[in-house]
């Protein structure tokens, strides 16, 4: 199993020891860094959090915004959290500014809405019902954090905080807005990799 | 792609335990004033782990110093990851003399209404009230630079009393510590503001570095001595025994004016890096910052590098100021020890 990360900006290094822990549990495969259309050869992907605007022009002046759509589209398996699930909503705007440009992957069944709890100061960590994938309860943190404000079609929630929707998922594309790579669990990695696997 | 030995939560449980001391700190009356978390419906906001987080997310990026709403929005698209809003850009204060202080509050509010990025801003060293009004304002990082004319010349703020995370500049192991002890959720090295030339900002790193490897092949008992010499806990300069580095997002500033400059930081160590005159006091300064982005993004292949150090002209880069015309008094990184 060979599981990539797009590794420009943000926390890229977080989801690859989380990634290492889960393989190291069932004992094989590998994570590699991801930056051009060449390294695009992987089992599954992970976008991490960081600045959504700038993984995103990166990417595109990198050539890799086309060829990493078309893939998730053909159905690679991909996981995406907090910037990474802006870049796979179809619908995103700013909780202030409004409606931008930037560029987008835009392929799953989501609306989301930036900056939804405020700024870093109203940043704040919480835990989180994840029974849905037999996660138990579990903390994590939420950082200037987006929300999912609603899913259609095959897209559905898997977890929520306060009837705002925190984890959602469309047949292999899982999205959450929180960080489970700051936390002490590997649980959404472990689902994650069950999705690449099938 | 660098890999931490330690988990987020391995990070946290040590950075908790500093809170804690804080609290003791506090109940034995050293501390007049340290704010109550609030617990909003089972969130917890303003925490260590929250604040830690947020320079987690600037790694591999751009943060670029703006003076308006117009340089805002070319950071913006750009790809910069942050701003940074100051009155006046290091060159220029250079250049103007008299006391640096915080930017107007109502162009840092101008600017966090017209863009998405996180809007960090710079305070005075040691200056409380000043960091007070930007956590009231709402900025998303506070910076305690050397660049502004300090408030204290004997302490730094301590910034475990606030809920917004803090940066500070650094030049050796010992200044980063430190800065860590007191709170600091991110380290920048200091290099020389506003005069383009990245000699010192590689020299503080390379102490850095050189200061850990020799840390790292230290016996327990010398590093309890150095822990005194830093004047640091013990337990922190553990932490950065384990793990190999600086505990904390470490970027690089001061100096930084071409692509090449911002990939030799990265190449040195660094989690990403502060531009500040480098950008606006070129001719070029959109083209110029996405070519700083793309090059910070992919430092480790210098084709990419080249493509991004072609995008610009050298015949636009701002005027750089060779550290050795500058007389001792007007040298910013000495300020803050």
């Amino acid at each position: 199993m060979k599981i990539g990360v797009l590794a420009y900006q943000g926390s890229f290094e977080e989801h690859a020891l989380q990634v290492r822990r889960v393989l190291q549990k069932i004992g094989k495969g590998e994570v590699i860094q991801v930056k051009k259309p060449k390294d695009l050869d992987v089992d599954g992907i992970i976008i991490p959090g960081g600045e959504s605007t700038t993984i995103g022009q990166v990417a595109q002046k990198m050539g890799l915004l086309d060829p990493l759509k078309e893939k998730i589209s053909q159905g690679l398996p991909v996981l995406g959290t907090c910037a990474g699930a802006i870049m796979l909503s179809k619908e995103v705007r700013d909780a202030k500014i409004g409606k931008k440009d930037q560029p987008l992957i835009g392929v799953m069944d989501a609306s989301i809405i930036r900056n939804f709890y405020g700024r870093q100061r109203e940043s704040f960590e919480a835990t989180i019902n994840l029974e849905e994938i037999e996660g138990g309860h579990q903390r994590f943190v939420f950082i200037r954090a987006p929300a999912i404000l609603k899913v259609w079609g095959k897209a559905k929630a898997l977890a929520s905080l306060n009837d705002v929707i925190v984890m959602a998922q469309e047949d292999q594309i899982i999205t959450t807005t929180f960080h489970p790579e700051l936390s002490g669990t590997t649980i959404v990695h472990e689902y994650f990799l069950e999705a690449v696997k099938r | 792609m660098r890999l931490y030995a330690l988990s987020f939560e391995e990070i946290e449980r040590f950075f908790y335990k500093l809170a804690e001391l804080r609290d003791s700190v506090k109940d034995e009356g050293l501390m007049s004033y340290v704010p109550e978390i609030s617990v909003v419906s089972g969130t917890v906001q303003g925490s260590t782990r929250v604040k830690h987080a947020f320079p987690i997310f600037q790694k591999g990026g751009v943060v670029m110093d703006v003076t308006n709403v117009e340089q805002a929005g070319i950071a913006e698209d750009a790809g910069a990851v942050s701003v940074m809003v100051l009155d006046k850009l290091p060159y220029d204060v250079r250049k103007a003399g008299g006391v640096a202080r915080m930017a107007d509050p109502k162009v840092i509010e101008e600017v966090m209404n017209s863009i998405t990025l996180p809007v960090m801003a710079k305070v005075r060293i040691g200056h409380v009230y000043e960091a007070k009004v930007l956590e009231a304002l709402g900025v998303d990082m506070i910076d305690e630079s050397e660049v502004l004319t300090p408030a204290d010349e004997e302490h730094h703020i301590n910034k475990w009393e606030f809920r917004v995370p803090f940066v500070n500049g650094a030049r050796n192991l010992g200044e980063a510590l430190r800065r860590i002890s007191e709170g600091a959720s991110m380290i920048r090295t200091k290099g020389e503001p506003g005069t383009g030339n990245v000699s010192e900002a590689v020299k503080h790193i390379k102490i850095v570095n050189q200061e850990l490897r020799n840390l790292l092949s230290m016996a327990e008992e010398d590093r309890v001595k150095k822990s005194r010499e830093l004047q640091v806990p013990y337990e922190l300069v553990e932490l950065t025994v384990k793990y190999s580095r600086l505990p904390v997002v470490n970027f690089a500033a001061g100096g930084i004016a071409t692509p090449a400059d911002a990939a030799l930081m990265m190449w040195l160590g660094t989690d990403g890096i502060f531009v500040g005159s480098g950008i606006f006091k070129s001719e070029d300064p959109l083209e110029r910052a996405k070519a700083v982005v793309l090059a910070t993004a992919n430092w480790e292949d210098p084709e990419v590098v080249l493509e991004a150090q072609k995008m610009i002209s050298e015949r636009k880069a701002m005027m750089g100021v060779d550290i050795k015309t500058l007389k001792p008094e007007e040298l910013m990184q000495v300020r803050g020890l």
